[in-house]
């Protein structure tokens, strides 16, 4: 074994709800866990989010995303939960830990059980003029006007009508910017009908089956064009349509982070409606690498109250692992989690519950 | 409770456009009289039990979809009000003008500012109450200022 700084229980790539999840349950039931996360602030996404959360009132439904993630790190840190903030998780050394990289330093940590928490990245669109100062992602646009008080533009046309896009279009009109429209190449949102409404009423015009030809501009996005699109997606000619626009906020699909997976040799399967690659679990957010599990977007992309749970049954599943706590306790505590998710991807969005059957299916091929 | 029934009636009632199965609860919780109910999967519709419903506006802001409305049918029946959620400032005050808007957003009749609610258990959501000519009251879902071209 080479030489590494220390060893702990359990160590947790990523503070997000689903690594905070993890870490605390494997932390309650006496597990040693160190939560590493690249970022300034722990929370991963939920920091950004000033919405109201959807879900159970029982589960801090209601709340403001932002409170969720207060919520978490206040219970993991209760717990004895080690959190590294500012540092990266560059990769795994063959013979076992990783490399952790902070400011100028490298260290090397080993670990007993491994939980990747590394949720998702968005994806962007090309087009002409896709480089042109004023375009970015809807997850920076609203980190810049979340976190950091800054509006991106004033006049703003977002592509994409799911959640994302219809969430981040309406917090950019509370921070006072004009949403000149959402674009859809679909004929129909895969948003909840409810954010769609919202932005319906204020008068937010929506062009599905639209997609952009070009942007253009001289040190930013002056102008987009939008053309209307067949069934097939083909364009239809005639129907060209000029915006005039400051910025286009890309909210075209979010992609699960899988490298550190996948130098872990961790065996992944494409599933689409789950965002691409995506790491093969067992019913106990177990990876087929010994002693790796996974949680979170990083499963597959679906939202913060499921990585939340998925985070607690694979942080139960590792306290098993360790021995802190007999398989019939373990057994309980996860049916109930599980019992949970199951709930929870009931609904318009149950086919993701076939699509987790099939990873898990994947797993003990 | 049939439509007659409500329009005659002076209390105020909700609105749950709430139409699609997503997994949410709030306002199933908030409700003090029990009028709001999600039978069994928390991915159900919820159901509202107008004998029951007061109109207290609790569950209008505390719905995360802003999916819940109030209608209250003022005695003359010429007028109604509508009470929806409001997250957008400036906020609009009492008195104001303006424009009572559809559900996609075109202003279809005239709208004047009755109150603005703010209370702590509202978290940030402003119960905004808007009167309206009555015949629109099954339309209108938003408020816009007179002299506001933002949107």
């Amino acid at each position: 074994m080479s030489e590494f700084e220390m060893v702990r229980d359990v160590l947790v790539v990523g503070a997000g709800p689903a690594g905070l999840g993890a870490a605390t349950e494997a932390a309650r039931l006496g597990a040693q866990v160190l939560v590493v996360d690249e970022n300034h602030r722990p929370g991963g996404q939920l920091f950004k989010q000033i919405h109201k959360f959807f879900g159970s009132a029982s589960h801090k439904a209601g709340k403001r995303g932002f409170v969720i993630g207060e919520y978490l790190l206040r219970e993991a840190r209760d717990c004895g939960v080690e959190i590294w903030l500012d540092s990266v998780v560059e990769g795994v050394l063959a013979e076992g830990p990783v490399c952790v990289v902070q400011g100028r330093n490298s260290r090397h940590i080993a670990f007993r059980n491994l939980i990747l928490a590394t949720g998702a990245q968005e994806n962007t669109a090309i087009f002409p003029g896709w480089t042109l100062p004023g375009v970015l992602t809807a997850g920076a646009a609203q980190t810049f006007a979340n976190l950091h008080g800054i509006l991106p533009g004033k006049k703003i046309l977002m592509l994409g009508s799911g959640n994302v896009g219809v969430i981040v279009g309406y917090q950019l009109i509370q921070a006072g910017a004009r949403m000149v429209g959402v674009v859809d190449i679909s004929p129909k949102s895969k948003g909840y009908q409810v954010h769609l409404d919202k932005l319906k009423r204020i008068g937010v015009p929506f062009f599905m089956s639209h997609r952009i030809t070009r942007a253009w501009g001289n040190f930013r996005v002056e102008g987009v064009e939008l053309v209307e699109v067949d069934r097939n997606y083909n364009i239809l000619p005639g129907t060209e349509k000029k915006l005039e626009v400051d910025t286009i906020c890309l909210a075209v699909g979010l992609n699960p982070r899988t490298q550190l997976a996948r130098q872990l040799r961790c065996r992944l399967k494409y599933i689409p409606e789950l965002g691409g690659w995506v790491t093969i679990h067992n019913e106990d957010m177990k990876t087929t690498a010994n002693n790796i599990f996974i949680a979170g977007d990083a499963a597959g992309v679906e939202e913060a109250n499921i990585a939340i749970d998925e985070g607690r049954l694979a942080g139960v599943a590792v306290a098993q692992n360790l021995g802190l706590v007999s398989e019939k306790e373990a057994e309980t505590i996860k049916e109930e989690y599980r019992e949970r998710l199951f709930s929870l991807r009931s609904g318009k969005d149950k086919e993701r519950l076939e699509c987790k059957r099939t990873l898990i299916r994947a797993y003990y091929e | 409770m049939n439509n007659k029934a409500l329009e005659d009636s002076e209390k105020g009632h909700a609105v749950l456009e709430c139409y699609e199965e997503i997994p949410c609860d709030p306002c199933s919780e908030i409700c003090p009289f029990g009028a709001i109910t999600i039978p069994g999967l928390i991915t159900n519709l919820p159901q509202l039990n107008l004998s029951l419903c007061t109109g207290c506006g609790r569950c209008v802001p505390a719905c995360p979809g802003q999916a819940i409305f109030i209608i209250k049918y003022l005695p003359d029946k010429r007028k109604a009000r509508i009470s929806l959620p409001y997250e957008f400032l400036p906020y609009p005050t009492t008195g104001q003008k303006g424009w009572g808007l559809n559900r996609n957003g075109h202003a279809v009749c005239r709208a004047r500012v009755i109150s603005l609610i703010l209370n702590k258990d509202y978290n940030h959501t402003a119960l905004l109450s808007i009167e309206i000519p009555s015949r629109f009251a099954k339309e209108v879902r938003f408020f816009r200022r007179s002299n506001d071209d933002n949107q």
